[in-house]
């Protein structure tokens, strides 16, 4: 995580979709595998309690599973997705399986900002093309960062809001720690002030 | 520095909490680039997550059996050490749950800006202070520059009047408030609590009412300061002493919020109608008081899955239904009054048979407070487990973990698919009804027993 995720302008990718709601970090990626000290490799335990049996083999009704699912990079989740816990895990282990967008009408406020700075783009649709896309799976769409804007099969297009700031750093690959390290002379003079307070 | 249209906020953080499962690969970072550690005396360091707490592997020397998180606590250590950051390690008798022991040393205090990687950060806000949890990459920023880039979040008051009755908990009020707004509800937010329930209670059990504002989907929840919050922190090691003390109160008391401020949504509570409330489904939203019933019917779409993992019929009646395993500890119950209350009801009674029971105190220094009073005593007598500190069945990442199937009382704030161990079956309420249920082995209305 040295440096900032490549920067890209656009994702095109057939989508798969996880039709439930409030999706939380816990059902991303179960605590008992966050007994790590890197961040590599946890794509491997995405969703491990719907993904695998007990017995460690891929349960073969879960979507993820399915060879349709094979190379998809836009997730589409229900709402409130990625609620709970503050782990930076859960956007890694999507980013390594290889996903870089997904798509619901609401994201946890953590998840959000974890995501943004990963190369993960969250994507807040209205309700119509949300229950479009939840009753269309595998349809190609293509995420635009240009424009905000998703373009669904037949050239309609919606668009997400997104932070300007976290937009520029999403396409140019920028990474937000040297954006702050360059306002040191600020932050020094801030804690000059704060030093005077006495306490 | 303020917002622009182009760029977020830069804000500067006044206590940065650390723990071992969301900081090792946000050292990596500094090491990676060659960075300092910006302001170790802002940093305070602890382990909590998948440390033990069993005894001998605390303090006898026995190895911590699983070994990836022997690694992690290794690796706090050494990261600690290598960046001058203060460490309550395994052996301190100040270690602790990071949200029990911030407040707890005095580090928590009015109006800072407080930050860990953990989303239960909220609990600060019981103080007045600005606290929230952050992801891994974040934890790097404020390593190397003590600030974060922000954008402003909107308000949403939650005011609770009236009276609690007896029996009836600060962990009521907020599993109430979920239930009310949903856990999205708060998303995008801050709230503030405020209201005459609100004012009357201590700092523990406004701590509790903070702790859950995630779980409605809020970074952060906050309470303004006020003679209570003074009295809790006066005297307190990292609490201003002497001169600095007073100056710092005149601060304080400027910081509660005019009366007449508007917030962008307002929400309101009569806590003189509450009752117990416990949990029955995968999220802290899906709750009813303890008389009460699963709903028959629910537009919630999960609602089907929930009751197939947890095993109920919809429209069942909660109380009397079976329980197996009961867990007191966690960020949001685990302080001294928590375990004073869960001990009331255990006094002179025995849990039922076959019923595992789990005390774990929030940090080190609650434990010797409770055992000061013989309340580890009390536990032990009737047969529950009492423990060293730290999160344990909260998430199970130490191995203390619930099993396939079992039904789990527990007084922590995620109940989630799993969160206590797979297959878990997790239902939330106060120190009180946990109790209880655990006496009578079934869901159990604490009034019954006080
Ligand atoms: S007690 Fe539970 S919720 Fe609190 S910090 Fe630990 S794991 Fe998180």
């Amino acid at each position: 995580m040295s440096a900032a995720p490549k920067g890209f302008e656009a994702v095109t990718s057939r989508t798969v979709v996880l039709p439930r709601t409030d999706i939380d970090t816990d059902q991303i990626i179960p605590a008992r595998f966050l007994r790590t000290t890197t961040r590599e490799g946890l794509g491997q335990q995405l969703f491990a309690d719907w993904r695998y049996l007990a017995d460690g083999s891929p349960n073969p009704d879960f979507v993820l599973n399915r060879p349709e699912a094979a190379g998809c990079r836009i997730l589409v989740g229900g709402r409130n997705f990625g609620c709970g816990s503050s782990r930076e895990h859960a956007p890694w282990a999507l980013v390594d399986f290889g996903i870089q967008a997904v798509v619901s009408t609401e994201f946890a406020d953590i998840f959000r900002a974890n995501s943004l700075k990963n190369g993960l783009v969250p994507v807040i649709v209205d309700q119509a093309t949300h229950a479009w896309l939840l009753a269309n799976p595998g349809v190609e769409i293509t995420v635009d960062l240009k424009t905000a804007s998703v373009i669904l099969p037949d050239g309609r297009s919606a668009p997400f809001p997104i932070d300007p700031f976290a937009r520029y750093c999403l396409m140019q690959g920028v990474d937000q720690l040297g954006y702050l390290l360059s306002k040191n002379d600020e932050i020094t003079a801030w804690e000059q002030r704060r030093a005077a307070r006495g306490y | 520095m303020p917002q622009t249209s182009d760029t977020p906020a830069v804000l500067y953080i006044d206590l940065h909490l650390i723990h071992e499962v969301t900081s090792p690969q946000a050292f990596s970072v500094l090491r990676e680039r060659g960075l300092r550690l910006r302001r170790p005396d802002l940093t305070l360091a602890t382990m909590d997550h998948s440390t033990p707490t069993l005894t001998e592997q605390v303090f006898g020397g026995a190895p911590i059996t699983i070994e990836s998180a022997a690694k992690q606590v290794r690796q706090l250590e050494i990261n600690c050490a290598e960046f001058g950051v203060e460490l309550l390690d395994l052996a301190s008798d100040k270690r602790g749950i990071v949200h029990v022991i911030g407040p707890e040393l005095g580090a928590t205090q009015p109006g800072k800006t407080i930050v860990c990687g953990d989303s239960h950060t909220s609990t600060h806000g019981a103080f007045g202070a600005l606290a929230f949890g952050i992801g891994t990459t974040e934890v790097g920023h404020v390593f190397a520059t003590q600030c974060l880039l922000q954008s402003k979040p909107k308000t949403l008051a939650v005011t609770v009047d009236g009276r609690l009755a007896p029996g009836v908990t600060a962990k009521d009020i907020v599993l109430a408030i979920i239930g009310q707004i949903g856990v999205a509800g708060g998303t995008g937010h801050v709230i503030e609590f405020r209201g005459e329930a609100i004012r009357a209670l201590s700092m523990d059990e406004r701590m509790t009412i903070c702790n859950m504002s995630i779980e409605a989907g809020a970074r952060a929840g906050m309470i303004a300061p006020d003679e209570t919050t003074y009295a809790y922190l006066k005297g307190r090691p990292f609490a201003p002493q002497g001169e600095a003390w007073e100056r710092a109160v005149a601060d304080w008391k400027t910081l509660p919020g005019d009366p007449g401020a508007v917030f962008d949504r307002e929400v309101k509570l009569d806590a003189s109608t509450l009752e117990p409330m416990i949990t029955w489904g995968t999220h802290p939203g899906m709750v009813t008081g303890i008389t009460g019933t699963v709903p028959a019917a629910s537009d919630d779409p999960v609602f089907e899955r929930a009751l197939s993992y947890m095993g109920f019929e919809a429209g069942q009646k909660l109380a009397g239904s079976r329980v197996d395993v009961v867990f007191v500890g966690s960020c949001t119950n685990s302080r001294l009054t928590d375990l004073r209350a869960a001990a009331a009801v255990l006094k002179g009674r025995k849990i039922a048979r076959g019923v595992q029971m789990l005390v774990v105190p929030g940090s080190q220094q609650i434990k010797k407070a409770a055992e000061a009073e013989g309340l580890d005593q009390i536990f032990k007598a009737a047969g529950a487990e009492w423990r060293e500190s730290g999160c344990s069945m909260c998430l199970g990442m130490n191995g203390d973990t619930v099993e396939k199937g079992r039904y789990a009382v527990s007084t922590s704030n995620r109940n989630f698919e799993g969160r206590q161990g797979v297959g878990a079956r997790t239902l939330l309420a106060s120190p009180l009804t946990a109790a209880a249920s655990a006496v009578r082995g079934s869901i159990t209305d604490p009034r019954e027993l006080l």
